[in-house]
């Protein structure tokens, strides 16, 4: 690939990059268990978690890449790790 | 008031699972806000944010050399001013460019007093090229270039106190931070971006990969530092320390035995003697900061 001065990248083009292939275990998020805090969403290293409405945290599964930062932090434990069947 | 909903880092980033640095830099970018122009040298960050032709930066971004992130950034600075604009130079640089390699064009760059945000994600070794030993690489970690074994117990020097050496230069605000505390850090990068001149602030960011523990615990590991005393969060306005975050202290093994790069510390069997050395470090820290409760 020819690379000229001045090239650019799109903002946030590395969205091409499906970093959720990586993953071993996946996120289950139980709706009852959360306290609506929203720190998943905050320290999540992929930014991957939407706030989808009240007490509803969806992770992006093309990006997540299964750290468990989130399910260890979580304060009312609403976050599983599941192993992926692949 | 910070917009913790504000999302300028994008998706699709290389870091590795449960990286602190990029957990970091997602919690810095909302501090700062959108008006801001990023310069990074070389390091972890640089490389996995932009794989060419791909980028997660929704902010405008420079990579500069190893060494020269301040000078580049009193540049853009520089011509900022000149031209009446208002936007915001950050920079967000590693331990090792920040702490010995960039030292110099730091130093300048605070001399000067150029209106920029120097934050360094502080990993505690060069993690890009494979875990060697930097300036702020913590006594007694094992790293490539500091291997803990029959003759060694890993990094023989101590951390260097770049705070310190930055409020000498006279700058307005120098902090220091954890990824740990996402609230309290970005409150420090709302404050050190609206404060006019060089401001530093220092960010623990635990690095699974290099420290050796499981990317989910990379808070608990942040957290810890904190309520040992190995890490001590404050601000320094004008050179005075105002606000460092006081603990229930817990003894420094409970940092130490969740981590590899000291393993060596409680095998084959646990070393009081060396053990106690890096609780002195410490005990002086909380004496020097004053944070035992
Ligand atoms: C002048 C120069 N020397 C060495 C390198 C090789 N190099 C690239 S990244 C890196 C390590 C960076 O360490 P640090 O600043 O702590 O960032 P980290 O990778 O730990 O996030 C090194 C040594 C370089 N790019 N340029
Ligand atoms: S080596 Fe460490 S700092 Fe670098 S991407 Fe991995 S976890 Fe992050
Ligand atoms: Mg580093």
């Amino acid at each position: 690939m020819p690379l000229n001065i001045g090239c650019t990248a799109r903002p946030g083009k590395s969205r091409d990059n499906r970093t959720g292939s990586w993953r071993v275990f996946y996120p289950v998020f139980v709706k009852d268990k959360c306290t609506g805090c929203g720190i998943c969403t905050l320290i999540c290293p992929e930014g991957c978690i939407e706030v989808k409405g009240e007490k509803e945290y969806v992770p992006d599964l093309n990006y997540c890449k299964g750290c468990g930062l989130c399910a260890e932090e979580c304060p009312g434990d609403a976050i599983m790790m599941e192993k992926e069947e692949k | 008031m910070v917009d913790k909903t504000l999302e300028l880092f994008e998706c699709g980033h290389r870091a590795c699972g449960g990286c602190g640095a990029s957990s970091a830099v997602r919690m810095i970018l909302k501090g700062a806000g959108e008006d801001t122009i990023v310069v990074s040298p070389t390091g972890c960050l640089e490389v996995f944010s932009t794989p060419y032709p791909e980028t997660a930066w929704k902010v405008p971004w420079i990579h500069s050399l190893f060494e020269n992130a301040s000078a580049v950034a009193s540049g853009i600075e520089a011509s900022l001013k000149r031209q009446g604009r208002k936007e915001k130079v950050v920079v967000i640089g590693g331990d090792g460019a920040t702490v010995d390699i960039g030292m110099l064009c730091l130093s300048g760059a605070f001399e000067r007093n150029h209106d920029i945000t120097y934050i360094c994600y502080d990993n505690e070794a060069y993690m890009n090229t494979g875990i060697q030993r930097s300036g702020a690489t913590p006594f007694d970690a094992s790293t490539t270039t500091s291997p803990a074994g029959s003759c060694s117990m890993g990094n023989k020097h101590q951390k260097k106190d770049i705070p310190a050496i930055l409020a000498a230069h006279g700058a307005p605000y120098v902090a220091t931070a954890t990824m740990a505390y996402p609230t309290d850090l970005m409150k420090k990068v709302e404050t050190a971006v609206n404060t006019p001149g060089a401001c530093y602030i220092q960010v623990h960011a635990p690095c699974c990969t290099g420290w050796g523990f499981d990317g989910s615990k990379t808070i608990e590991v942040g957290k810890l530092a904190v309520e040992t005393g190995l890490w001590v969060n404050y601000e320094m306005i004008d050179g005075v320390v105002k606000k460092a975050k006081k603990v229930k202290r817990k003894p420094v093994e409970d940092y130490l035995s969740v981590q590899k790069r000291f393993r060596h510390l409680f095998k084959p069997q646990k070393n009081d003697e060396e053990i106690a050395k890096v609780q002195a470090i410490a005990d002086r820290n909380a004496e020097k900061f004053g944070i035992d409760l």
